[in-house]
């Protein structure tokens, strides 16, 4: 080894020569290719590049020259070491992407494999179709009601003219706390809440109501002694029947579909007066079921129109027990029955596939918004 | 109310091409609604009329059974036949092979008892004419041998099935639907109650009202030389079998016949077996009736009754007694012809149940203009039918009150319906039902007709007007509500509760609210527990559920167990719902009128007599919570799922629950916990205890939740509090502490939280070790804190003090180690 105060050692000279440099580089481009892989690259650089190598010691050597030499060598030298640094980084970088290419590839996995950890939930399509229903009437301004389901026969039946000898009011339709004659009742209809709301808000008053009902009826395949109603209700100066008919031609079209309107047929309800039924046309045949030689339409049953629920203006008797003045305000009701609703919409025969809660059937229907 | 079409045509003249299905819609349009149109004497094919000409008894059967020799106008045929209500020389239906009967049933010639039947001999029921199947159909012996019976007889006809308002008591009769058909069609009507009537001079019988709110009018008529069992003619009996009645006796039958066309209910009593004169009066406390049915029946004094010097004798508008029945030995009778108050046969019917064609049309109001005439029509048709002699004497006691007139803005139909209508629409439209219409300036007076007494305020006219302008001509217009507030919180709250338990895998239900009182001790809960059902129906659906629910958990449990029955075995279930508790204090609601809105004190009696009903959300698990899959075994579910469901729908809605371990039935004593906010009780949650899920019928290890969505709603914040959000690094420390293995988790974390203090960000449990080098009875729990400053940047020394607070902390309160 030289010592620092050692200026000139001729021994080492030889390893600045330009032809020997050359060689050096040649041989160092051509490991840096030969490399395929980054271990083989990673020996190329420390046997052409490190500490060890040609051109390493040639620069080490460069201190030991004359200072013109010096600078002359050490332009060679750097230049070298600069194309070499370049060629071995662009070496690196190609396999190190060939690399990463393939553990890519090594890692792809099957993406159609489940991960269906955890069985579904889901909502009640009833539900859902109470939220819908109400949405589409608050987003008209109106506000939706509630009450209790245990009511008082006053806001029942009274409250809304329908009278004590009423049939409605009966046993075997109506289901009654105990006592029979304590005046307190599972609700027959959400009308009650047309009078709540009322006694509350006073007119004008636009509420929707969705909501439980009951009567005395056994289970079976049409029939439940509990359902479910969306009731609506608007009092205010000058609202006429023209107005019902459209809000429910409106309500019609956001549950079925554009061109899905309602035909109102005249009928009779105590808490109202005109009293009207409302079809619904169908939204599946849009009626041309019901022309000669069509095809059946099993949502209709060719009629055209499928029964939805019960309208009117509300009765003057009802706004008065509210302590609305009729001589100023008038109002229209109507009702509709969820389950019948959501039936036809899905085809269902049996009603008891609503209450029994089998998962199958909310898993499948509770998917809608 | 079923009209046959060709009975409707007896009274208005409709052009033969209009065909009944179109007559069906247009009286549904105008509100009688038709559900049905029957057609009488269809797929009849190859009856003809055929004469007896001889038969023999065939041995050896059990029932009598003829061999019978029919001529059928051109051969002789042999039958077998298993009636014997006819004669050599009678003439008969027969169904001559290939014949067909009313439901496709095919005839042919068929082996049987011993003979080859070459057809049958028809019956008035297998020809769809009658109910009669006791024996076969005797026919006019004038008929042409060999003729069609369907052509002989007319048997086609088409009947319209009418579902009747309550409001429309005048279309129970053929008279009111065809008036309606008429005012349809803007055709003559003709009224078959327009008949001369004699003048009433009370000599009939003698007749005193008592009880005129009861009873408004009463014409009796009186018939004698009736020949009792005759029977009424073919053509009477094909109308009323039609119309849904059995013919019985030419005196029934006359008189159902009358009440069919007219809508009058008509009763005949056994003058031999009258004593003294008939009293309408109420029925006096302990006076009993046996009726027509035989049954004997206690009255109260709201029910009204016909009454002789013997005591009641019928109940007015309802049914006849027993006593003054029309029998095969009666000759003289007594007809009567009555307007009764509705409200008082609804009921005395309902109190008795017993419905009857009479009293469903005085329920719904029958025209008291009517007695007189409908009466008439009975005893014409009882003398031309050759069933007794009637007179001239009539009785008739008139305490009818004034007809109501209604005063009519002419404007308000046209402002209900929305479209205007000119006066004179409205005074026409009017007319066609039957009102007598005077026009003032500005008002119309209108007087309803007599067989319309639902019309009683302007509206009910308005009613009328539009319907017969047509509600399919109404417009369709939007009326602008004033703007709206949106849902309020609690809807909103409650729609976010529903979507976050069925994304956390809970399928909803919507349990019908019954239960049994056992289902209390089912679930373990003690007596004194407000989940004892204490809310009664008086008339329940199902006697053996007749309690409405105090917790939602019997509901759900049904439905699981349902479910698992059906192989769904991995369930989680949840509801949300109102439950039922009797009010200590309740008191019976207070009896207020219609009409009047009720003083604020009377409202609140009203809610008062109500039991409480505060809102419940529960759910259920079974089965595996995570499913086997290539990912790994599968987990069931747990005690810990059913108190995660609460915390992850709490936290949804910004409440932080706080868990404790409590001991509450239905659940397993050592797997229950209380969860609270604040200091309120939310509910509980756990795994079920042993012998619930056996009583249920639900797996072993079934785990649930109840809570108050009620204290969960007022609980949720309004205005989440912000936190403050650090931009310094955290500085993250883990802590293992040893305690007493019954010390709750809770207890230690809660320490570990408190002992750190405000640079606590947030402490989460990531081990429990129980066995080994801990100790028995011990257990291990590791924490780890994330620690962060709002202003710089903590130190490890601040950190480590931060970790010596908290375990002393720990320490202190619960005996904690550091490990
Ligand atoms: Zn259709």
């Amino acid at each position: 080894m030289s010592a620092p105060n050692d200026p000139y050692d001729p021994k080492e000279v030889a390893a600045l020569s330009t032809d020997e440099l050359a060689a050096a580089q040649r041989a160092a481009l051509a490991a840096f290719e030969a490399a395929t892989d980054l271990d083989q690259l990673a020996a190329a650089h420390s046997a052409h590049l490190g500490n060890k190598a040609p051109v390493a010691l040639a620069r080490r050597e460069l201190g030991a020259l004359p200072p013109q030499a010096r600078a002359d060598a050490g332009r060679r030298v750097n230049e070298v070491l600069t194309a070499l640094t370049a060629s071995y980084e662009a070496a690196r970088t190609g396999l190190e992407a060939a690399r990463d290419e393939r553990v890519l590839i090594e890692e792809a996995v099957d993406v159609t494999l489940p991960w269906d950890m955890t069985p579904p939930g889901g909502r009640h399509p009833l539900t859902l179709v109470q939220e819908r229903t109400s949405d589409v009437f608050v987003a008209m301004g109106w506000e939706v009601a509630e009450g209790p389901e245990v009511e008082a026969e006053w806001l029942n039946f009274d409250a809304l003219n329908i009278p004590r000898s009423h049939s409605a009011r009966e046993a075997q339709d109506t289901l009654w706390l105990d006592p029979p004659d304590g005046g307190v009742l599972l609700r027959t209809h959400t009308s009650p809440v047309q009078l709540r709301a009322l006694l509350a808000r006073g007119a004008p008053c636009y509420v929707v109501v969705p909501g439980r009902v009951y009567r005395q009826e056994a289970l079976d395949a049409t029939h439940s002694p509990v359902f479910h109603q969306l009731e609506g209700l608007a009092v205010d100066e000058g609202l006429t029947m023209a107005d019902l008919r459209g809000t429910l031609d409106l309500f019609a079209e956001s549950m079925f579909g554009a061109g899905v309107r309602t035909r109102l047929r005249p009928d009779h309800y105590p808490f109202t007066e005109p009293s009207a039924d409302v079809d619904l046309l169908c939204w599946v045949c849009h009626g041309s079921s019901t022309e000669p030689g069509a095809e059946f339409c099993r949502t209709c049953r060719s009629e055209g129109w499928i029964e939805w629920g019960g309208s009117g203006m509300v009765h003057p008797v009802v706004l008065q027990s509210a302590g609305v003045d009729p001589d100023r305000y008038t109002g229209y009701a109507f009702g509709i029955g969820m389950e019948r609703t959501l039936m036809s919409r899905h085809d269902l025969a049996d009603i008891r596939d609503l209450v029994e809660g089998d998962v199958r059937v909310t898993t499948a229907l509770g998917r809608e918004a | 109310m079923r009209v046959p079409m060709s009975w409707l045509r007896d009274y208005v003249d409709l052009p033969s091409d209009i065909a009944s299905r179109e007559v069906a819609d247009r009286l549904t349009m105008a509100g009688l609604q038709v559900e049905r149109v029957d057609v009488v004497g269809a797929g009849i094919s190859g009856v003809v009329v055929a004469q007896v000409v001889a038969f023999e008894a065939v041995e050896g059967q059990k029932k009598p059974i003829r061999w019978v020799t029919l001529n059928d106008g051109s051969e002789e045929r042999q039958v077998i036949c298993g009636a014997t209500n006819f004669d050599v020389g009678d003439v008969i239906a027969y169904a001559r092979p290939p014949a067909t009967l009313p439901g496709g049933f095919e005839i042919t010639a068929r082996k049987t008892y011993g003979h080859i039947s070459d057809g049958m001999i028809c019956s008035g029921r297998e020809l769809g004419i009658s109910d009669d199947h006791a024996g076969i159909l005797v026919l006019p012996s004038d008929l042409t041998l060999g003729s069609d019976v369907v052509a002989a007889l007319d048997l086609r006809d088409e009947v319209l099935d009418i579902a009747i308002n309550p409001d429309r008591g005048y279309a129970l009769s053929v008279r009111g639907v065809a008036r309606e058909v008429a005012t349809s069609y803007s055709l003559p009507f003709r009224d078959p109650a327009d008949v001369e009537v004699p003048t009433a001079d009370g000599s009939a019988y003698d007749v005193r009202i008592l009880a005129p709110e009861g009873c408004s009018r009463y014409v009796a008529r009186t018939l004698s030389g009736l020949r009792a069992g005759a029977a009424s003619p073919s053509w009477m009996q094909r109308r009323l079998t039609m119309a849904g009645m059995r013919p019985i006796s030419l005196m029934v039958d006359v008189t159902n016949y009358v009440m069919l066309a007219t809508g009058q209910p008509l009763h005949a009593f056994d003058r031999a077996k009258l004593a003294g004169p008939i009293v309408v009066r109420w029925a006096a406390a302990g006076e009993t009736l046996r009726t027509l049915d035989d049954v004997d029946r206690a009255l109260d004094p709201t029910d009204l009754v016909i009454a002789d010097d013997s005591g009641p004798i019928a109940l007015a508008g309802v049914m006849g007694g027993a006593a003054t029945e029309i029998t095969d030995t009666t000759t003289d009778v007594v007809l009567e012809a009555a307007s009764f108050d509705a409200v008082s046969v609804a009921y005395t019917a309902r109190r008795h149940r017993l419905g009857s064609e009479a009293s469903r049309r005085f329920e719904r109001g029958v025209d008291n203009d009517l007695a007189a005439a409908a009466a008439q029509l009975a005893l014409s048709l009882m003398a031309e039918l050759g069933g007794g002699t009637s007179t001239d004497a009539a009785t008739d006691v008139d305490r009818r009150p004034a007809a109501p007139t209604i005063v009519l803005d002419p404007e308000l139909p046209g402002r209900i319906a929305g479209v205007p209508y000119p006066s004179t629409t409205v005074e026409r439209r009017l007319a066609d039902i039957g009102c007598s219409v005077t026009a003032a300036p500005g008002r119309l007076e209108v007087t309803p007709p007599s067989w319309r007494p639902d019309l009683k305020i302007p509206v009910d006219l308005v009613e009328e007007v539009i319907r017969l302008e047509g509600y399919d001509k109404l417009p369709s217009t939007i009326p602008k509500a004033p703007a709206g507030r949106g849902l309020t919180r609690p809807q909103r709250l409650r729609r976010m509760i529903g979507r976050t338990l069925a994304a956390a895998g809970y399928v909803e239900v919507l349990s019908a609210p019954f239960v049994d009182l056992d289902s209390a001790r089912r679930l373990m809960v003690d007596a004194s527990d407000p989940r004892v059902p204490s809310v009664r129906l008086a008339n329940p659906v199902s006697e053996e559920e007749p309690y409405l629910r105090t917790t939602l958990l019997p509901g759900l449990l049904a439905a699981l167990a349902r479910n698992v029955g059906r192989g769904m075995v991995d369930v989680a279930l949840f509801e949300a719902g109102p439950v039922f508790r009797a009010r200590a204090e309740a008191l019976p609601p207070p009896s207020l009128p219609a009409g009047q809105r009720p003083a604020a004190a009377d409202l609140a009696a009203l809610d008062n007599a109500l039991p409480e009903q505060p809102g419940r959300i529960a759910g259920v698990l079974t089965g595996a919570r995570v499913l086997a899959g290539w990912w790994g075994p599968a987990r069931s579910a747990s005690w810990a799922d059913a108190i995660e469901g609460v915390r992850e729908l709490a936290r949804e809605v910004g409440v932080e629950v706080t868990v404790t371990a409590d001991t509450h039935a239905p659940f397993h004593p050592g797997r229950c916990a209380a969860l609270h906010v604040g200091s309120a009780l939310l509910g509980h949650a756990g795994e079920l205890h042993p012998r619930v899920t056996e009583a249920f019928g639900v797996p072993a290890r079934t785990v649930g939740f109840e809570i108050s969505s009620d204290v969960l709603i007022a609980a949720a914040p309004e205005v989440a509090p912000t936190p403050v959000v650090s931009a310094y690094p955290p500085a993250t420390i883990d802590i293992a502490v040893v305690v007493d293995a019954a010390v709750p988790s809770a207890a230690v974390s809660d320490a570990l939280r408190d002992g750190a203090g405000k640079l606590l960000e947030a402490i989460r449990l990531f081990d429990v070790y129980e066995g080994g080098q801990v100790g028995d009875g011990k257990k291990s729990l590791a924490f780890t804190l994330r620690l962060r400053a709002p202003d710089r940047t903590l130190t490890a020394e601040e950190a480590a003090g931060v970790r010596e607070s908290a375990v002393a902390e720990a320490q202190r309160r619960v005996g904690a180690i550091l490990r």
